[in-house]
């Protein structure tokens, strides 16, 4: 701490911190970019793909938002929706998984972390499985997994491509080693995709972590990232402590993977739904797109 | 096998080969201290009364000959009392407790078992496209006579050691290492053999920088289709995705006092409770232990380690060992390669809980 800011009354430095500013405005009507603090009428969001039309900030999305931006609205139809979660291990740490579970399910409408959808993406035929970052970080367990399977295989018997769009902080913990194993199993159901030359396109967004990412986010015959998200294997924060210096700016942002060969695009989320049916189409040497 | 204990210290000698005296010094010394036992084995915090008990009888042994009164019979008593106390410690063991024993200091490691079971060890080096990395190790060898592809963490025994081999961590060359070295098995028709003793996958900057998320996840992609059996054996700490990027096969075993955890349990505690003492509570309720996960159905085979653990004796954990690995051998060995994929795919895609509802 410098001599100046220890020179501060106690208020100011309250607001320093960032915390006590944060929900200065109503909610609903009226938003603020978190980027880059602009304040944003909620409408105008909206109908930016949720993206800051001042900065290009991409806010993150729910689960059903997102199917909206990408799937056209006739012909959805939802996949593994029956599969629920069980509490296992009877985990219990501060809180029981079952209530954590409840209390996910009440914030987010949703009864997991992944929703699968049957559908066309501008008129491409596709299986597109996405994640709920609100249901307990996107976290990825037995009901991920499986609903996971159900889409690579029901895209294997309609023989169309698959698309996944991750937005996750990595394994869940409160399923123990069930989870690990949702890696190698999500990683594993995609080798009957590739057996059929099937494509896998693979979004990754705000953020991609941990056992997610390190299991099929990058095995997408294409992989696409939105810009800014966080992306990598281990936290920033167990990095920094693992080698006690200051991450560089950007480090495991979309634009340091691009850099670093990791993925093949960022794509701006306004355009997403026509690059993504442009790649498909080219892959499986379709006409091009109107 | 020649040995020399120290590097060579010409100062002509390049980075490479003292890397490579390094490498060939840390074998040597586990070498020797397995076969014979110059280590005195280190007492973990749990063992206590085994420690005051073994120091009860070096005190008598080191007492003066010429008394009257015959010391060896007291020994013997203590170490028969020590045999039941080891019994007693070891049949309840908290999950916390073995986690200890996996980490031991003294426990063998992938190379100690390379020269325990195996002949004509041939290590391959490199990834081909960046680097060699210490924390895994692989390569040809024979078993019963027979060719396999052995790869596996590797920990390292002194300070030295263990940064060469950066404790045990791999960074994303290590992963594409192996990854060559299953893909070179393949092409012969090679079984693998993995031996998986990690806390995890590398967390620097350099390791995200090179890909570590995609070379994890392509190892589990290529296992899941590699046209040869795979055997994993988890022989001390199984740590996450840096422990499955080698984990996916058709037999999975774990020895008795192994763990195999999503996070380790200090990590899971200070996320969840915020507060790493809670470590043990952690590794209880997360099941971490080879009887736990067995009856789980997420291992299928519990390899019995000697009374107090593999590093009390090297040797008949390593027959242990060995036979399990011929066992699951010969089964797969006979197996169609079509029905093998069948078969693991198969597994894999069982892995979890939870339940089907009819939807409302």
């Amino acid at each position: 701490m410098s001599w100046l800011s220890k020179a501060l009354p106690p208020k100011i430095k309250r607001n320093d911190s960032g915390v006590a500013r944060r929900s200065s405005l109503p909610e609903g009507l009226w938003s603020k970019c978190v980027a880059c603090e602009a304040v944003l009428y909620a409408t105008d969001l909206a109908n930016n793909c949720h993206v800051c039309p001042r900065c290009g900030h991409h806010k993150r999305l729910d689960a059903r938002a997102r199917i909206d931006l990408l799937l056209d609205v006739e012909g959805r139809r939802e996949i593994g929706a029956e599969v629920l979660p069980v509490d296992s291990l009877a985990f219990k740490d501060s809180r029981a998984y079952p209530e954590r579970l409840q209390d996910a399910t009440a914030t987010t409408g949703e009864t997991d972390a992944l929703v699968v959808m049957r559908g066309a993406i501008a008129s491409v035929p596709v299986v597109l499985a996405v994640f709920e970052f609100d249901f307990m970080g996107g976290s990825m367990g037995s009901v991920l997994g499986e609903r996971f399977a159900w889409g690579v295989l029901a895209a294997v018997e309609h023989d169309v491509p698959f698309v996944c769009v991750t937005a996750s902080g990595g394994a869940r913990m409160q399923e123990g080693l069930f989870s690990l194993m949702q890696m190698a199993k999500t990683t594993a159901v995609l080798t009957r995709l590739s057996q059929v030359g099937l494509p896998f396109i693979s979004i990754l967004t705000d953020p991609t972590m941990g056992g997610v990412s390190a299991s099929f986010a990058f095995i997408g015959d294409v992989v696409i990232a939105e810009p800014g998200a966080l992306i990598g294997f281990a936290g920033p924060r167990v990095i920094e402590q693992t080698v006690r210096e200051t991450l560089p700016d950007g480090f495991q942002r979309s634009e340091f993977l691009l850099d670093k060969g990791a993925i093949d695009m960022i794509v701006d989320r306004r355009e997403m739904k026509h690059r993504v049916a442009g790649l498909l189409a080219l892959l499986q040497k379709r006409p091009a797109l109107q | 096998m020649t040995v020399s204990l120290t590097p060579d210290p010409s100062p002509a000698c390049g980075r490479g080969e003292i890397r490579e005296s390094l490498a060939r010094l840390s074998w040597s010394v586990s070498t020797l201290a397995h076969t014979f036992a110059l280590m005195k084995t280190i007492f973990l915090e749990f063992e206590q009364p085994l420690a005051e008990l073994e120091g009860k009888i070096e005190a008598l042994r080191l007492a003066p000959d010429d008394s009257a009164v015959d010391v060896s019979d007291e020994i013997t008593g203590l170490e028969k009392k020590g045999q039941i106390k080891i019994r007693e410690i070891y049949a309840r063991l908290s999950a916390w407790q073995v986690s200890q024993v996996a980490r031991h200091a003294q426990r063998p490691y992938t190379l100690d078992y390379l020269r325990l079971i195996f002949t004509d060890f041939e290590e391959l080096h490199g990834d081909r496209t960046f680097a060699d990395d210490h924390a895994i190790v692989g390569g040809l060898a024979r078993f019963h006579g027979e060719p396999v592809m052995v790869i596996g963490h590797q920990k390292g025994r002194d300070t030295k050691d263990k940064i060469f081999r950066n404790f045990g961590m791999p960074r994303p060359e290590g992963y594409r290492k192996a990854l060559r070295l299953m893909r070179l098995a393949e092409k012969f028709g090679i079984p693998v053999l993995t031996f998986i003793d990690t806390p995890g996958a590398y967390p620097g900057i350099d390791a995200e920088e090179r890909g570590q998320s995609e070379a994890i996840g392509r190892n589990l992609y290529v296992m899941a289709e590699l046209k040869v059996p795979i055997i994993v054996t988890i022989i001390g700490e199984g740590g996450s995705g840096g422990a499955l990027a080698i984990g996916v096969g058709d037999v999975v075993q774990m020895l008795q006092y192994a763990t195999y955890s999503v996070i380790s349990p200090e990590g899971c505690a200070s996320i969840l409770w915020k507060s790493a003492d809670k470590a043990s509570d952690a590794a209880e309720i997360m099941g971490i232990t080879a009887p736990r996960l067995k009856s789980l159905g997420l291992i299928d085979r519990i390899v019995s380690e000697p009374l107090g653990g593999a590093h009390r004796d090297p040797q008949v954990m390593a027959q242990n060992l060995g036979k399990a690995l011929q066992q699951a051998l010969r089964k797969l060995t006979s197996m169609p390669t079509d029905e093998l994929l069948k078969a693991r795919l198969d597994r894999l895609l069982a892995y979890g809980r939870f339940k089907e509802q009819a939807l409302r």
